[in-house]
C-alpha cells in the first residue's frame, strides 16, 4: 500500500530536549501496532522554528500542526488522525479550527515569514539525502559544475547581491573573487560555525536541519576559487548538528558528490570537520584560522586579510553558516531572483533567534526590510505576561538597544548600523519593564571581559574598565563623571581594539547610555533602580495592608531578619536583610513589596 | 609501542592520537579526545600528549588554558550546566544557581564533597526557546523554575 500520511516530527535541539525522539519513536512503535506501517511515514526533521511551542509533530498532506505534544499522545494521534482522519484538536495549535484547514499557513509566527536559509527545516529528514536531493538539493552544484565557469558563478552572487550574515555584512562575492585571483596551487574553504552568541542558535538550527545545504555550497566555493579542501569549523557543545555533518559527509561521498572526481567530472573537493573548545573570540575570522591550525585563537592584524593569505598562509574564503545556506538557492534560482527579495542596502532574508521576555520564542526568518515591530508583535506575539516593552537588543555582545522609537525601521545592514545598533550574527532579545538596562549592560561587559583573548590592551583593559565603572554604578556608587568615562573608554576601544571583539563590546554601554539615559542617571543620583533589578538598591518591606501575619516569610528567611507576632503585621529588619528575595517569592498575599 | 593503560591512556584514545599525530592543526582535535575519555585534561595528561606528539608542554598548556571547553580538574559524576546565555539570564537563571548552592551547598566551579555532583556555567545551549534551561550529564531541563530544581537533582541522586 502506498503512503498516505506523513507524520513530521520536529528534532530540533529544543524539541529533543523535550523528548521529541521518544515521540518518534512512540509514533513508529503505535504505526506498527495499529497496522498502518506501510501506510504512513515517520520523518524525524529539522527544527521548526516555533520553538515555543515544541514538541511539534506535523501530518501531512493535511498540514495539522500538532503542539506540546507528548510521547502517550502517539497513541491517539494514530488512532485518530492517521486510521480514522479525525484532527486531534486538543493538540491543534488553534484549536478552533476545522480540519481541513492548513494550520502552518494560518498561524500568525509564520505568515510574514519567508524561507531560503530554512527552506528544507522541518521538511525533509536532514539524515537522508535523497530527500535533500527531492527538494532540488545538489541541482546548484550539478549546473555550477558542467555549466558555469568560475566567472559566472561569482558573477551570479555579484547580482544576487548577497552579503555576509555573520554579521559584517561584507559582499560575498568580493571575498571569492579575491581568493580567486591568487594565482596559488592550494586554497581553502572554511565555514565559521562557531555561534558563539549568546542567545542565538541560527546555524544550530540550520546545520541540524540541513546539513546538505552547506555542504553543496561549500564545494561551489571550491570550484569557482579553484580550491580542493574544506573545513567546518563548529563549536563543540553542538554534538548534534556534528553528528548530523557527519552523516551528510559520509551520504554525499557514497553519492559522489563529494571527495574525489565529483559528478565524474574530475573536480575534487573535500571537506573535513574542526572542533572548536569554546572561545568567543574564535568567531573572529584570523582567530578562528588560528584555532583550527591548532593555537590559541588569538585574532591577527588585518591585512593580510585571509582571502590572500588564511590558514596555513594560504588564500582562504570564510563565510559563516547562514551565508553558505543561501549559495545554492542563488546558484540554482538565479542571483536575478535573489536581488528582488529584501531592500536596495540588503538582498535575501535574514534569520532571527527571536527570544526573551517574548509570547513566541523562536527561529524566525524574514524578507530584509521587515520592521521590527513586525517581528516582535506580529511574529513573536508581543511580550509575555502583558508585560510593557522596553527594547530588543540585537548583534549580541556587539550590538546596541532598539527603543519602542525605532520600532517602524525596516531591518538591514545598514538601518541596523543608523539606530546605533547591528544586524550582528542573528540573535534578537526583546527586554520587558522588569529588565534593568544598566545591569543588561553590566552582562555584556561580564561576557567580552570574560572573552577577551587579551592580546591587546584596549580590549583586555579598557573592558574590565567598563565593567568595573558599571558595577559601581549598579552598587549605587556611582558618580556623574563615571558616565563620561565610559564615553571616553568606550570610544577609545572602538579606535584602538585590534579586532571586532574589542572594538564593538563598548557598543552595549554606549547605546544603552544613548537611549536610557534617565535610568543610568537614577542609579547614579537617585541611587534607585527602576526595575528593582539591582540587589544594592532595593530594599523590601511588607505592607500592613496585606499581611495576614502568617509567618511564612519569617521563616523563610535565611539570616533570620524578619520578626513578629503570629496574626499581626511582620517587620524586616533592614540592617540585617540580604535582600534575597526569598520573603517576596514566598509570601501569599503578595505583601512584600519592592521599593 | 605504549603500553595499553599507560598513564590512563586506553587504545584507543593512543592509536587515535597516532592516526592524527600528522595532520597540520591536530592538537585541538586530541585534546578533545582527552577529555572525552577522562572527563578533564590533568597536567599528566598534557605531558602524556607533549610526549607522544613530540609537542613543547608550554604550548599544549597554553592551549588548554585559552579554551573554555576544556577542564583542569575532575568534574563530578554528574556536571550540571546552567546556562547564562542573554534569554536565560533575562529570564532568571542566576536564581537556578542560588537554588543549586541551597540544596547541594555547591558553589560554581566546584564539585560535591561525595564527587557526585559539579557545577558549571555556559553560555549559551542554543535551546532559548526553552529559557531558562539547566542541563545535568547532558539531559536538557527547560523553563526550570526554582521550585523544580529539588526534582532535577533527585532525578540523579
Amino acid at each position: 500500500m502506498a503512503i498516505r500520511n506523513y507524520i513530521l516530527v520536529c528534532g530540533g535541539t529544543a524539541c529533543e530536549s523535550s523528548h521529541s525522539d521518544q515521540i518518534y519513536n512512540a509514533l513508529v512503535k503505535e504505526a506498527k501496532e495499529q497496522g498502518v506501517e506501510n501506510e504512513v511515514q515517520v520523518v524525524r526533521t529539522g527544527c521548526f522554528g516555533f520553538c515555543e511551542q515544541g514538541p511539534i509533530v506535523k501530518i501531512l498532506p493535511e498540514d495539522s500542526f500538532y503542539v506540546k505534544v507528548k510521547p502517550e499522545d502517539a497513541h491517539e494521534l494514530i488512532a485518530e488522525h492517521i486510521i480514522k482522519g479525525r484532527e486531534v484538536t486538543r493538540l491543534l495549535y488553534d484549536k478552533t479550527k476545522s480540519a481541513k484547514h492548513a494550520q502552518v499557513e494560518d498561524i500568525k509566527f509564520y505568515q510574514k515569514q519567508f524561507r531560503i536559509v530554512l527552506r528544507n527545516c522541518g521538511f525533509i529528514d536532514p539524515e537522508n539525502i535523497d530527500e535533500y536531493i527531492a527538494r532540488d538539493g545538489y541541482a546548484a552544484l550539478e549546473k555550477a559544475i558542467f555549466e558555469m565557469t568560475p566567472e559566472d558563478i561569482i558573477n551570479e552572487l555579484k547580482t544576487a547581491g548577497l552579503r555576509g550574515r555573520g554579521g559584517a555584512g561584507f559582499p560575498t562575492w568580493m571575498k571569492w573573487n579575491f581568493t580567486k585571483q591568487v594565482d596559488n596551487p592550494v586554497k581553502y574553504v572554511v565555514c565559521n560555525a562557531d555561534e558563539g552568541d549568546p542567545g542565538a542558535y541560527m546555524d544550530r538550527s540550520t546545520l541540524e536541519g540541513d546539513p546538505h545545504s552547506v555542504l553543496e555550497a561549500m564545494t561551489i566555493c571550491g570550484k569557482a576559487i579553484g580550491a580542493h579542501q574544506g573545513f567546518i569549523y563548529i563549536r563543540a557543545e553542538y554534538p548534534l548538528a556534528i553528528h548530523r555533518l557527519e552523516v551528510a559527509m559520509k551520504q554525499s561521498r557514497d553519492y559522489g558528490l563529494l571527495g574525489k572526481d565529483i559528478l565524474g567530472s574530475g573536480f575534487d573537493f573535500d571537506i573535513e570537520i574542526r572542533l572548536g573548545a569554546g572561545a568567543f573570540v574564535c568567531g573572529e575570522e584570523t582567530a578562528l584560522l588560528q584555532s583550527i591550525e591548532g593555537h590559541r585563537g588569538m585574532p591577527m592584524p588585518r591585512p593580510p586579510f585571509p582571502a590572500v593569505k588564511g590558514l596555513w598562509g594560504m588564500p582562504t574564503v570564510i563565510n559563516n553558516v547562514e551565508t553558505w545556506a543561501n549559495v545554492p538557492v542563488i546558484i540554482h534560482k538565479g542571483g536575478e531572483w535573489f536581488s528582488k527579495i529584501g531592500t536596495a542596502d540588503s538582498h535575501g532574508t535574514k534569520v532571527f533567534a527571536l527570544t526573551g521576555k517574548i509570547c513566541n520564542s523562536g527561529l524566525v526568518e524574514v524578507p530584509m526590510g521587515t520592521t521590527l515591530r513586525e517581528i516582535v508583535f506580529d511574529i513573536g506575539g508581543g511580550i509575555a505576561h502583558g508585560k510593557k516593552f522596553k527594547a530588543v537588543q540585537t548583534g549580541g555582545p556587539s550590538g546596541g538597544v532598539i527603543t519602542e522609537a525605532n520600532l517602524d525601521t525596516p531591518i538591514d545592514f545598514g538601518s541596523l548600523v543608523r539606530i546605533g545598533s547591528m544586524m550582528g550574527s542573528g540573535g534578537m532579545i526583546v527586554m520587558d519593564e522588569d529588565d534593568c538596562i544598566v545591569d543588561v549592560a553590566k552582562f555584556y561587559l561580564n561576557f567580552t571581559v570574560d572573552e577577551s583573548c587579551g592580546k591587546c590592551a584596549p580590549c583586555r583593559i579598557g573592558g574590565r574598565t567598563l565593567y568595573h565603572i558599571l558595577e559601581k554604578i549598579t552598587n549605587g556608587n556611582g558618580t556623574m563623571e563615571d558616565l563620561d568615562k565610559l564615553q571616553e573608554i568606550g570610544d577609545a576601544m572602538r579606535k584602538a581594539s585590534l579586532c571586532a571583539l574589542g572594538q564593538t563590546s563598548p557598543n552595549p554601554v554606549l547605546s544603552t547610555m544613548k537611549y536610557f539615559k534617565d535610568e543610568y542617571l537614577a542609579h547614579i543620583v537617585e541611587k534607585r533602580c527602576p526595575s528593582g533589578k539591582c540587589k544594592k538598591l532595593i530594599s523590601f518591606t511588607i505592607d500592613p495592608e496585606k499581611c495576614k501575619g502568617c509567618s511564612l516569610c519569617a521563616r523563610n528567611c535565611p539570616v533570620g531578619a524578619i520578626s513578629g507576632e503570629l496574626r499581626k503585621t511582620y517587620h524586616i529588619d533592614q540592617s540585617r536583610c540580604i535582600k534575597c528575595g526569598v520573603c517576596h517569592d514566598s509570601c501569599k498575599f503578595g505583601a512584600i513589596k519592592v521599593n | 609501542m605504549l603500553a595499553k593503560n599507560e598513564n590512563g591512556f586506553s587504545k584507543e584514545l593512543v592509536a587515535y592520537i597516532n592516526e592524527w599525530k600528522e595532520k597540520p592543526g591536530n592538537l585541538i582535535m586530541i585534546l578533545h579526545k582527552v577529555q572525552e575519555e577522562q572527563g578533564y585534561i590533568s597536567r599528566e595528561s598534557a605531558e602524556k600528549v607533549s610526549e607522544l606528539l613530540g609537542v613543547p608542554l608550554v604550548k599544549i598548556w597554553g592551549v588548554v588554558t585559552f579554551y573554555h571547553f576544556f577542564k583542569l580538574t575532575k568534574p563530578g559524576e554528574h556536571n550540571i550546566q546552567v546556562c547564562l546565555g542573554t534569554a536565560c539570564y533575562l529570564k532568571g537563571s542566576e536564581k537556578i544557581i542560588e537554588e543549586l548552592d541551597k540544596q547541594l551547598g555547591l558553589k560554581v566551579g566546584a564539585v560535591t564533597p561525595d564527587g557526585k555532583f559539579s557545577l558549571e556555567e555556559v553560555r549559551c545551549v542554543g535551546c532559548c526557546g526553552l529559557a531558562p534551561v539547566m542541563t545535568v550529564s547532558g539531559e536538557v531541563f527547560g523553563k526550570v523554575t526554582k521550585a523544580a530544581v529539588p526534582g532535577i537533582i533527585q532525578k540523579f541522586m
